[in-house]
């Protein structure tokens, strides 16, 4: 009887990382990739920046050809969502009834969106921006459509919103706090951005959540807390996502708003590992648990995930970084800068090319660069070395950054 | 279509066609080669698609800008044609340049 294959369970850029880097590592027996959608890994971030503007086609969103997988020796099985784990046998269960045996079991199950809550939000045609899938439906009904309401002032509906205004629609954006990316920037940045968006033509409700959507003779009647109600042609919603954490919590596996993992991104099971959105994590950089959506964590974390499975087991300590694309303008994150003590802007809002350094205990945490690619790469690179620098130094442009990280 | 010419890590040289409008790295990505890894999908954001321009095609390709010359800050060896093959547009202008792979696992 033929060895029972490594499985991963997710086709996303975590799955597909773990493959590649199992692969790199050495690793030259079975290897199945259950991936539960019907397109081979793609990318993610362009589904609300250049995809959906109509200014990339699909196939260029893969991150590998099909003759990758055949070469690798990877299996990758489409269409295939995993619904049960049984770990006693060892052996995962899909919804078209096949089962798959394992010797060694990898999760990168993702996330999946946080569906909206109020009245109306069944209607089939509220749009969210998750998937290709998503995406695509999203950017076939624009042409056709000259009026937006997007739910959520996050990355994934301000850069929705960017794209709209850009397409030339009427933007509505609604976001319940009173500011902007609030769990993920300062106040300023928030302003910025606001400033921003109704600068280029979006009306913009802070402190404002939808209480109901209707459907009307022409459209859709978005109803929002504040009692206003705008007519819509599409209602797009950005509120966030949720680990898909469930397989593994039925398994008996820990799980906290995510599946947990130690440091070396393994699972209360010395022979499952997680990696990506889909874990709450032991990030030795940050010192701290944490769950992350993005592509810095789903690859950095695969490649831990993948030596552990090996039982090489080295720590995942890296920095985080993130990035937002709206309009002509970048946002770059480097570090975790919420919560901080102390902050110091480098650059100027007026010329819109700016970052702000965040502090806390006198220590460098993180910074927020818009249209200042310099200072984000400096961050990241004073950040990983532990270089310290002063909220003075930071502020003076004239102290150059990348020399002190250079050392 | 444009040919392009990729030396990998290991000195490994092939030549492949290339549809001029895609990137030099989707290029790389499609035929396999070595050692771009490009995990950022080409956003200018992570520096694993570091090549090296062959100094013949040095003035052709350009000079990167100014995220992309931050971005390659990053990058494991940088010398003065590294450039990251993301931000290079294949067109027939390119037809025949030589990228070698720089080492983007480091």
């Amino acid at each position: 009887m033929a060895a029972a294959p490594y499985v991963v369970i997710g086709g996303g850029q975590a799955g597909l990382q773990i493959c590649d880097s199992l692969r790199r590592l050495g690793y030259d027996g079975p290897l199945v990739l259950l991936a539960a959608e019907s397109s081979p890994p793609y990318q993610r971030p362009p589904l609300s920046k250049k995809f959906l503007a109509g200014d990339l086609e699909a196939e260029r969103l893969y991150f590998r050809p099909s003759s990758w997988f055949e070469k690798n020796a990877v299996e990758l099985r489409l269409e295939c969502t995993v619904t049960a784990i049984d770990r006693a046998a060892r052996r995962v269960s899909c919804a078209d009834g096949s089962v798959v045996d394992y010797a060694r079991l990898a999760l990168a199950t993702g996330a999946r969106i946080r569906p909206l809550a109020c009245p109306g939000a069944d209607l089939a045609d509220i749009c969210y921006v998750r998937s290709l899938a998503d995406s695509e439906a999203l950017r076939a009904r624009l042409p056709g459509a000259a009026r937006l309401a997007v739910v959520g002032g996050g990355f994934i509906g301000l850069e929705v919103a960017a794209i709209a205004r850009t397409l030339g629609k009427s933007v509505v954006l609604y976001e319940g706090l009173d500011r902007l990316m609030a769990r993920a920037v300062s106040p300023t940045i928030s302003d910025y951005y606001a400033a921003l968006h109704r600068g280029h033509g979006v009306d913009l409700r802070l402190g404002c959540g939808i209480a109901a959507i209707e459907r009307t003779r022409h459209g859709l009647l978005v109803r929002d807390a504040n009692g206003g109600e705008v007519e819509v042609d599409i209602v797009v919603a950005g509120i966030g996502v949720v680990p898909n954490d469930e397989i593994a919590a039925a398994a008996g596996l820990e799980c906290r708003g995510g599946i947990v993992v130690d440091a070396q991104a393994r699972t209360s099971d010395a022979d499952i590992v997680a990696a990506g959105d889909c874990t709450w994590h032991y990030n030795g950089f940050l010192a701290r648990e944490i769950r992350l959506e993005s592509v810095q964590n789903a690859v950095d974390q695969a490649k831990v995930a993948a030596a552990s499975l090996l039982g090489a087991g080295e720590p995942y300590v890296q920095v985080p970084w993130f990035w937002s694309d709206q309009y002509d303008v970048k946002l770059q994150m480097a570090g975790i800068g919420m919560p901080h003590d102390n902050s110091a802007l480098r650059g100027t809002t007026a010329s819109g090319s700016f970052s702000l350094f965040y502090f806390r205990d006198g220590r460098l945490v993180g910074a927020d660069s818009v249209n200042r690619p310099a200072d984000h790469m400096a961050c990241r690179r004073l950040l990983a070395q532990g270089t310290m620098v002063t909220a003075a130094q930071v502020a003076d442009s004239e102290v150059d950054l990348m020399q002190i990280a250079r050392g | 279509m444009p040919k392009i010419t990729y030396i990998d890590v290991n000195g490994n040289e092939r030549t492949c066609d290339v549809p001029s409008g895609i990137s030099v790295m989707e290029g790389a990505i499609q035929n396999g080669i070595e050692g771009i890894l490009a995990i950022c999908g080409g956003s200018c954001a992570c520096s694993t698609c570091h090549a090296y321009v062959d100094e013949r095609w040095m003035d052709a390709v350009g000079k990167p800008d100014e995220i992309e010359d931050s971005t390659l800050e990053l990058a494991v060896e940088r010398r003065p044609n590294s450039r990251l093959t993301c931000q290079i547009e294949v067109s027939d202008a390119l037809d025949g340049l030589v990228v070698r792979v720089a080492n983007n696992d480091g």
